[in-house]
């Protein structure tokens, strides 16, 4: 039984690895390797202690055995056809799934008490154990509709608009008091009334619901992030009621791991974390334009004009965002980067925290691309590196520069910390029209004398550019 | 006092994790979201539990165990497609995060 525990902790102690790989990309696959390891034996041990228990005989190694394979084989099958740009939707997918299976494994030791030792003796369940088994199911069923929901924003199953129900604060406070009373009611009852479980289950998948319905589709990395957390925190619980140090250990690491992104992606909107889960925000983008439809003059530029530009400048910037996700650029992007290099024409680039729709999703695009990463700077990075740049090549993104951000206390971005691409000589903007950014707020940038407009689709305005090199 | 050695344990790794993380480079943040969801799903040792239960008395499997049984299977079924997708895609992205050869700069100095 010891041993069982040591290699439960050896698995734990491999998965903090796995995260500490991921600190520089040149360690990150060994990381990922030790993760797969302490996954393995997990598994294994769990497999050779069942053994000893003599609980495995045929019928439930066929059902374990027919589980594994057909969840691996669909498991294995995505992982190898989703495009890199649907990998904010493919991540609350699996979040979504970690959440259903806390459910699923809570029913079973619910149903089964005996075999997850948590049993009273007097064909109840232990009172320690019936609250970790409702809170783990009540976040894991959270975790499943709220992800559902930010997988069908992300995939675009659903808009991105944020949906306000009426006195939707006061219908979440509801039901978590009814989660709450639900769990009263398992407490008194030792964990026999299975209908106050299945009530609680019922309710939390409601609150799913509602809790990110209400959370525009640009405010999705702090939800994706929080979402994440949530599945850490429901996998901690059941960890306490299986006794299994390794579950605990994962359970706290991607806890404090969706804690620590969602911070970071609010900190990055200077937004303050409750505003962003209550929603709302991002909606009156219609409103706001509306109320603001005098014509200012802008300078459009031509593909060509933006290649002669480019061609003769000796350091370029480009800025990406969710457009060009949207567009699928990253690959013209990398063609028209390299073009230039050819010039002699030095190439960075410069991401911001919130550019895209997860953590670091410009990132991924960009190493699909195969853009060398050190060539990729963070925000603090490159920042003051605009001031000695000749051009700053704008795609896709718009908040995320808006100088409004610094000098304009009346704006709905005021103190986000913004790329300061107005101190660069020129600044090239590739947008499909005059809208407002996410945030519903104009950005002068466009007005400016140093800024092109270059009005088209971010893929064929690179692809045009890369021809006029 | 199980209890609290399991609530220490816990305390102790949302520290290492707090420091671990936040030591993680922003560029690698998607894959580091990849990567926690593959390694939550260390919950299929739950679920392989459930599906393991056996019924306490001689007279086999009744009602109660074969609904945890079914629940073990389906969550081993999930936390599997979270296990080989996550690591796999994880894989999939560090791949790219390869240091290149820098062949076309090359030419250019």
């Amino acid at each position: 039984m010891e041993l069982i525990t040591l290699a439960y902790l050896v698995s734990g102690v491999l998965f903090i690895l796995a995260l500490r790989g991921l600190s520089s990309p040149e360690t990150s696959r060994q990381g990922n390797l030790y993760g797969m390891v302490g996954m393995a034996i997990a598994v294994g041990v769990t497999l050779i202690a069942l053994l000893i228990n003599n609980a495995l005989d045929p019928v439930t190694i066929v059902l374990i055995l027919v589980g594994i394979a057909a969840g691996g084989t669909i498991g294995t099958v995505v992982a190898r056809k989703v495009s890199m740009t649907a990998m904010p939707q493919l991540v609350a997918a699996f979040h979504s799934l970690v959440g259903m299976a806390a459910c699923m494994v809570a029913i079973g030791a619910l149903y089964a008490p005996r075999a997850f030792h948590i049993d009273n003796g007097l064909d109840g369940i232990k009172l320690q154990s019936i609250i970790e088994l409702a809170l783990g199911c009540a976040i894991g069923a959270i975790t499943f509709t709220g992800s559902v929901i930010a997988f069908a924003k992300l995939n675009g199953n659903m808009s991105g608009a944020p949906i306000i129900l009426p006195a939707r604060h006061l219908l979440n406070i509801a039901l978590g008091v009814g989660i709450v009373v639900l769990i009263g009611i398992m407490i008194a009852t030792d964990g026999r009334a299975s209908w106050a479980f299945w009530g609680i289950f019922a309710l939390a998948l409601i609150l799913g619901i509602t809790l990110i319905i209400p959370i525009g589709g640009a405010d999705m990395p702090v939800v994706v992030s929080m979402l994440n957390s949530y599945s850490g925190w429901a996998a901690a619980a059941l960890g306490f009621t299986l006794e299994n140090i390794a579950l605990i250990i994962t359970g706290a690491l991607v806890g404090s791991s969706g804690a620590i992104l969602s911070y970071i992606m609010c900190k990055a909107m200077n937004r303050n974390f409750f505003s962003v889960i209550m929603g709302g925000f991002g909606g009156d983008t219609a409103a706001v334009a509306g109320g603001k439809v005098e014509a200012r003059p802008v300078k459009t530029g031509s593909a060509e004009d933006a290649a002669f530009i480019m061609k003769n400048a000796s350091k370029v910037i480009i800025v990406p965002g969710y457009g060009m996700a949207v567009a699928q650029a990253q690959h013209a992007l990398r063609e028209m980067a390299d073009k230039l290099k050819e010039e002699g024409v030095e190439v960075k680039y410069a991401i911001h925290p919130v550019a895209g729709r997860m953590p670091g999703h410009m990132n991924v695009l960009l190493a699909e691309a195969n853009v060398p990463y050190d060539e990729v700077f963070e925000l603090e990075d490159i920042n003051s590196e605009f001031a000695t740049a000749d051009v700053a090549f704008v795609i896709g993104a718009n908040d995320v520069t808006n100088p409004a951000a610094k000098t304009d206390p009346t704006s709905a971005i005021y103190g986000m910390p913004i790329l300061d691409v107005e101190k660069a000589r020129t600044v090239l903007f590739v947008k499909r029209g005059m809208a407002a950014g996410y945030a519903g707020v104009e950005n002068e940038l466009f007005f400016r004398d140093n800024t092109m407009m270059l009005f088209a689709d971010a893929k064929k305005m690179v692809e045009g550019i890369v021809k006029g090199l | 006092m199980e209890t609290v050695f399991h609530f220490a344990i816990f305390v102790l790794a949302i520290f290492v994790g707090y420091y671990v993380v936040w030591s993680v480079t922003p560029a690698l943040h998607t894959p580091l979201m990849a990567v926690t969801n593959a390694i939550s799903s260390v919950i299929i040792v739950g679920a392989l539990i459930a599906a393991a239960s056996q019924a306490a008395g001689p007279a086999g499997a009744d009602i109660n165990t074969w609904i945890a049984k079914g629940a073990g299977a389906i969550a081993s079924a999930l936390a599997a497609v979270n296990i080989f997708g996550g690591f796999m895609v994880t894989r999939r992205m560090l791949a790219m995060y390869k240091k290149k050869e820098k062949k076309i700069e090359g030419g250019a100095h």
